[in-house]
C-alpha cells in the first residue's frame, strides 16, 4: 500500500517512518509491509450490513465531500451562493487566461522535475551504497537521510532559510530546488529501498561471474529491477515538491513564486472562485499521478512474485 | 537513466574497481552525503546556534549571550501559543482514532477480501491532492454563507458560526490527518493473526470481549504508530491553523512562521521555537520506541 501524501502532508513519509519509529531494527520489512499488497487470508463474509460498514461509508463521504463541494462550484455561476444557479465554464476559461497562475505552475513544474531528477539519482546511488556497504558511521548516514520524513516541514523550511542567509546564498528559483531535492531525496530513498531489500542479490553476482565490470552489472541487471520503485518514488517525490507550500516560501525570497505560494497568497484574502477550477484541474491531475504510481507499483511487486 | 541508453556506454565511471577500494562508496554515497550535510545538517546546526543569540538576524554583530530566546517563551502568552498547538494535535489524534479504527477494521477484516486494496486506494487518494485546496474547499463549506449553514437553514436549523474558531482548525486537521490514521491501522488490522480471534470466539467469547482482549492488544503498535503520527504532523501544521482558525487560533507553527516571514522578525525567538518543536518531536518518537519496545516484549 503505497498512498503518500506530505506535510504528510503526504503522507508515506510520514507513515512509514512511524513504523519505523515503532520498530527502528525492522524498518525495511515493515516498509515492504507497507508497500506490497499483501492478499489476507479469506475472512468470513458477513453478508450483513454492519455498522462499520455505513459508518466507513460516512467517512468515505466525508473524504470526498470537499472535493464535490469544489467541483460543484466550479461549474456554479455564482462561486458565492451555496444553491445551483447554472452551468458555467466561465472559472476554467479565467483561470486558463490568468497569467501569474500559469507563470506559478511553471515554476512549479521546474522546480519538481529538477528536484525529482537530482533526487532520482542521488536517491537510488545512496540506496544501493547504503544496502552494498558496511562502515563506520552508517546508522547515522541512514538515520540523517530519513530525517526529512520526521522533521516538521516548518522547521526544516527555517533552518534552510537561516543557514542560506548565514552563507549569504541569493534567494531563488534554485535555493527551492535544493531545498526540495533534500526531502525528495528521502521519499525516493524510502521507496527504492523496500523494492531493493526484496531483490535478489544472485543476480547481480551471476552477472559479474559471467564477465560483466560492476557498472555493466549496476546499468544492465540492478537498475532496470529496481526501475518501477524509482519510477514510483519519484512521482510520490514529485507530488509532494507541487504541493510544498512552507519550505517553498522559506526558500524562494522574492526570486520566485510557486503554485502554492500563489494560492496561499490568493485564498488568504478571501473565497476566488476561480481557485475551484484551479482545484478541480490539479486534484484530476494528481489523481492521474497517484493512478499511475499505485499501478507502476502494482505491476512491479507482481513481476517479482512471479 | 534508461537502461536500453546505458547499455552501449557502460563505464561512466569505475565503481568498484579493484585498485579503487573507496571509489565505490565515495560514487554510491559521497553526492547524498554531501547534499544532506549541507542543505540538513548544517542548517540545523545554524539555528541552534542561532537559539541562543538574542534578537539578531545573522549578518548582525554576534552577541551570544545565551538562553533569553528560551526563556521568552515561558511568557504566558507564548505559553499559551504552545498550549493550544498541543490542544489542536492531541485532539486531532483522539479524533483520528475514533473515527480511522473503524473504518480501518471494516476495510482489513470485514470488506470483501478482493476489493481492499481498492478501497483502501480511494479512501486515501484525496491525500494525493493539494492540501491548501482541501483547507480552501473547508472554507467553502465553513463559511457563514457556505454549504453547511445552507443545508442548516433548508431543514430548519439555526446556523453555526464556525470559520475562524478552533472547531473549523479540528475539522480541517482531522480531515488531513485522518487517512495517515487509517493508512496505518490497516496496516496493523490486515495482520493480526485471526485464529486468535476464532479461538476466542469458540472458547465463548463475546466478540466485544474478543475485540478488547484479542484485537485491540494485537493492534496496540499500530494504533501508538498511528496516533504518533498524527500527533507529530498536527503540532507541525501551518496550513490548517492559518487558514481556518483566524487570528485567534496562533500556534507554534503560525509563530514560528511570523518570526521569519511576518511582520514581527526575530530570527533568533524563531529558532528557539523551532529548536522546540524539533525536541518534542524527537520526545514524542523516543516515547513509542520505548512504548513500542515494552508491547513487543509482553
Amino acid at each position: 500500500m503505497a498512498i503518500p501524501r506530505r506535510n504528510a502532508k503526504l503522507g508515506e513519509r510520514r507513515v512509514i517512518l512511524s513504523h519505523q519509529g515503532a520498530n527502528i531494527q525492522d524498518s525495511d520489512t515493515i516498509a515492504r509491509r507497507i508497500h506490497v499488497s499483501v492478499i489476507g487470508p479469506q475472512a468470513k463474509t458477513n453478508p450483513r450490513a454492519s455498522w462499520q460498514a455505513l459508518f466507513s461509508l460516512l467517512m468515505f463521504g466525508f473524504m470526498y465531500l470537499p472535493i464535490v463541494v469544489l467541483t460543484f462550484y466550479s461549474f456554479n455561476q455564482s462561486a458565492y451562493s451555496a444553491s445551483w444557479t447554472g452551468f458555467t465554464l466561465a472559472w476554467y476559461r479565467k483561470f486558463f487566461a490568468d497569467e501569474r497562475i500559469l507563470a506559478a505552475l511553471q515554476t512549479s513544474l521546474i522546480v519538481a522535475l529538477v528536484a525529482v531528477a537530482i533526487a532520482a539519482v542521488l536517491g537510488t546511488l545512496m540506496t544501493v551504497g547504503l544496502t552494498r556497504y558496511h562502515f563506520p558511521g552508517k546508522g547515522l548516514y541512514r538515520g540523517m537521510s530519513y530525517l526529512p520524513l520526521i522533521i516538521p516541514d516548518i522547521a526544516i523550511a527555517v533552518a534552510t532559510l537561516v543557514f542560506l542567509a548565514v552563507v549569504a546564498m541569493p534567494l531563488s528559483l534554485w535555493t527551492i530546488v535544493a531545498a526540495h531535492v533534500v526531502f525528495c531525496l528521502s521519499y525516493v530513498a524510502i521507496v527504492v529501498s523496500t523494492r531493493l531489500t526484496g531483490l535478489d542479490s544472485h543476480l547481480e553476482e551471476a552477472a559479474l561471474d559471467l564477465g560483466a565490470t560492476p557498472t555493466q552489472a549496476f546499468m544492465q541487471v540492478l537498475l532496470p529491477e529496481l526501475m518501477p520503485a524509482i519510477v514510483s518514488g519519484c512521482l510520490l517525490a514529485f507530488v509532494l515538491s507541487m504541493d510544498d507550500f512552507l519550505i517553498a516560501s522559506f526558500t524562494a525570497g522574492g526570486g520566485a513564486t510557486t503554485l502554492p505560494m500563489e494560492i496561499f497568497s490568493r485564498i488568504r484574502t478571501g473565497v476566488k472562485p476561480d481557485i475551484n477550477a484551479l482545484s478541480v484541474v490539479l486534484i484530476l491531475a494528481s489523481g492521474f499521478v497517484a493512478f499511475v504510481a499505485e499501478s507502476i507499483r502494482y505491476q512491479g511487486s507482481q513481476k517479482r512474485f512471479k | 537513466m534508461t537502461p536500453l541508453a546505458s547499455r552501449n556506454t557502460p563505464t561512466a565511471s569505475d565503481i568498484g574497481r579493484p585498485e579503487s577500494k573507496w571509489l565505490g562508496p565515495l560514487v554510491l554515497l559521497g553526492p547524498s552525503g554531501i547534499w544532506l550535510g549541507l542543505l540538513l545538517v548544517m542548517p540545523a546546526l545554524v539555528i541552534l546556534e542561532l537559539s541562543f543569540v538574542p534578537g539578531i538576524r545573522p549578518g548582525d554583530v554576534v552577541n551570544p549571550s545565551g538562553l533569553d530566546n528560551y526563556t521568552q517563551i515561558f511568557q504566558p502568552i507564548y505559553l499559551q501559543v504552545i498550549g493550544r498547538s498541543l490542544f489542536f494535535a492531541i485532539n486531532t489524534t483522539i479524533i483520528c482514532l475514533l473515527l480511522g479504527f473503524p473504518v480501518a477494521y471494516w476495510i482489513a477484516l470485514l470488506s470483501p477480501a478482493r476489493w481492499r486494496n481498492l478501497l483502501l486506494l480511494c479512501f486515501v487518494l484525496p491525500l494525493w491532492t493539494s492540501s491548501l485546496l482541501r483547507s480552501y474547499a473547508w472554507i467553502t463549506i465553513l463559511r457563514p454563507t457556505g454549504v453547511l449553514n445552507t443545508l442548516l437553514a433548508s431543514i430548519g436549523l439555526p446556523p453555526l458560526t464556525l470559520l475562524n474558531s478552533s472547531s473549523a482548525v479540528l475539522i480541517g486537521m482531522s480531515y488531513s490527518l485522518l487517512p495517515y490514521m487509517v493508512l496505518i491501522l490497516y496496516a496493523s488490522l490486515e495482520k493480526l493473526d485471526r485464529r486468535l480471534l476464532e479461538a476466542a470466539a469458540d472458547l465463548g467469547a463475546h466478540p466485544s470481549e474478543a475485540f478488547w482482549k484479542v484485537t485491540v492488544p494485537q493492534t496496540l503498535p499500530g494504533i501508538a504508530a498511528g496516533s504518533l503520527l498524527v500527533f507529530i504532523t498536527g503540532l507541525g501544521d501551518f496550513v490548517d491553523p492559518e487558514l481556518l482558525g483566524g487570528a485567534s487560533s496562533m500556534t507554534a507553527a503560525r509563530l514560528i512562521y511570523n518570526q521569519f516571514l511576518g511582520a514581527t522578525q526575530n530570527w533568533g525567538f524563531g529558532s528557539a521555537l523551532s529548536m522546540l518543536l524539533i525536541l518534542a518531536v524527537s520526545l514524542a518518537i523516543a516515547l513509542l520506541i520505548k512504548y513500542g519496545d515494552s508491547t513487543s516484549k509482553r
